[in-house]
């Protein structure tokens, strides 16, 4: 279709030579994927690791889960772009500076979904748990978190989700994996790199998404032998209401 | 730390509170870019969220597509549909035109959502006795959907506001105009102070906002008996509610996306 929309957008043969191969200008696809990833997974790991301990605290305390409430509802709805700029005279144009705002955003997604989790679990399992002999670091460890885990984990797709997005606005700070792409194209008018860096920072969402969702089939084996309403009722649970801070 | 120092005195300048790209100019700039997007989501989103949530009909299509459009990385959807509009549309692609749009789009989903959730949640029984008394359905969508929806439609929209002030600051990089004016040119002048400057400017006015909001939100949700509008302390009975989909029908309420 050259004479067409997508023969005009796509130069083939640039994405053909950055597959591996970049400059100091416009790193390879390879190198600008790899960065996109390794910030994701950075931050969520960091945030998860935060969030579950954090979580617990506020499930138990009412003391720590109304600051924690506050700090995140103030910090949600700073902008990404702002918080990215306002974070630079402390920690400059650096992957550092992206990632303390990455994590601090998936902070909020994963404190909330722990305490969600937690407070899922049936009282009468933790009664029966408690009456079986359990201590409490047992019933933790043994009965309320791995009930917990499926909301646990529709809060890590989110996070992740969330963050495959925030990491391209990085790229206005120098720092955004495939984000750069489209910095970079936008500067210099060449849509396909745009198109590179647009598609697949959305394919990397969908991707990272589904792999999640076989991570929780794994860590959640019990949930598996479930009828197909459940498998409904388990999408229906990915609705995704906005709100509720 | 310094670059901080010099905000105030920026911040102070008269000579940046007027003319084209004065702060008062670029903040109306902002809230009308974002006041327009909203207005046409809720146009577009509203209608077809009580009409699913209402004939409980293509609810899956209709989460299916909202969820759909929360994955898109929101630079990346402005910067291309920006691009497609330079080749197909060229005389509006420099303006505000693919700002809107892309705006719009962000803005659908959790309204959308959040609509068609509200109303499809509302006690069935209460449908059917209102039915039952010889209401019509529009009347029953008008005095007894609608209002119970209205708090969580309301979060819809503060949500979606959030977000287009947000994604708004990127309109600058594709000429849009607006606060990220600031932070683009601060940037590309390396006046850092602006650039900073800028930033305070945009998160003052996303908090300002979404205060504003918070208060439309209270003003929405129905009073309990006693005259007094229930208070958000812990929501712990919500969060159980919520995560638990398959016990109360209700469908699982993540938090606000940070844009």
């Amino acid at each position: 279709m050259t004479p067409g929309l997508l023969g005009q957008l796509v130069d083939w043969s640039w994405i053909g030579a950055h597959l591996t191969g970049g400059d100091a200008s416009t790193p390879s696809i390879r190198s600008l994927l790899v960065q996109h990833i390794a910030l994701t997974v950075i931050a969520v790991a960091i945030g998860t690791a935060i969030s579950i301990p954090l979580g617990i605290l506020s499930y138990r305390r009412h003391a720590v889960y109304v600051p924690v409430t506050f700090v995140s509802g103030i910090l949600y709805t700073i902008p990404s772009l702002a918080l990215f700029i306002l974070l630079i005279p402390i920690t400059g144009l650096s992957f550092l500076t992206v990632e303390i705002g990455l994590v601090s955003y998936t902070l909020l997604i994963l404190v909330r979904n722990v305490v969600a989790g937690l407070a899922a679990v049936p009282a009468d399992v933790k009664d029966a748990a408690t009456g079986m002999g359990m201590r409490p670091r047992q019933l933790l460890w043994q009965v309320e978190l791995p009930l917990a885990t499926p909301v646990i984990m529709a809060g890590v797709r989110v996070a992740t989700v969330s963050t495959i997005g925030l990491v391209t606005i990085g790229s206005l700070i120098g720092k955004g994996g495939l984000g750069m792409y489209i910095r970079g194209g936008l500067q210099t008018f060449f849509d396909t790199e745009i198109l590179v860096g647009a598609v697949l920072s959305l394919l990397l969402a969908l991707v990272a998404d589904a792999l999640l969702v076989g991570i929780e089939r794994l860590l959640t084996p019990w949930t598996r032998r479930s009828d197909r309403r459940t498998r409904r009722r388990g999408r229906r649970e990915l609705v995704g209401v906005a709100g509720g801070r | 730390m310094n670059e901080f120092r010099q905000v105030p005195g920026w911040l102070t300048d008269p000579s940046h509170w007027s003319g084209a790209d004065g702060i008062p100019e670029r903040v109306v700039q902002h809230l009308e870019l974002s006041f327009i997007a909203i207005l046409l989501a809720l146009l577009l989103a509203v209608p077809v969220g009580l009409w699913v949530g209402h004939r409980h009909r293509f609810e899956f299509a209709a989460v299916t597509a909202a969820n759909a459009g929360r994955a898109v990385p929101s630079f990346a959807l402005l910067v291309v549909v920006f691009i497609l509009m330079l080749h197909v549309w060229p005389a509006i692609a420099f303006g505000p035109g693919p700002t809107v749009v892309v705006l719009t789009l962000l803005a659908i989903p959790s309204i959308l959502t959040n609509t068609y959730v509200g109303i499809q949640s509302v006690d069935a029984d209460a449908v059917e006795a209102a039915r039952g008394m010889g209401m019509r359905e529009r009347q029953i969508l008008t005095r007894l959907e609608v209002p119970l929806a209205a708090p969580l439609m309301m979060t819809g929209i503060r949500t979606a506001t959030l977000q287009v002030i947000a994604t708004a600051t990127l309109a600058a990089l594709i000429g849009g105009g607006g606060l990220g004016n600031f932070i683009v040119d601060g940037f590309a002048q390396g006046d850092t102070a602006m650039t900073i400057a800028g930033a305070m400017l945009v998160a003052s006015l996303a908090v300002a906002v979404d205060f504003l909001l918070s208060l439309a939100e209270r003003a929405v949700t129905p009073k309990t008996e006693s005259g007094s509008r229930p208070r958000a302390r812990i929501p712990l009975a919500a969060l159980r509610r919520s995560a638990r989909p398959q016990a109360e029908g209700a469908p699982y309420v993540p938090p606000t996306l940070p844009h």
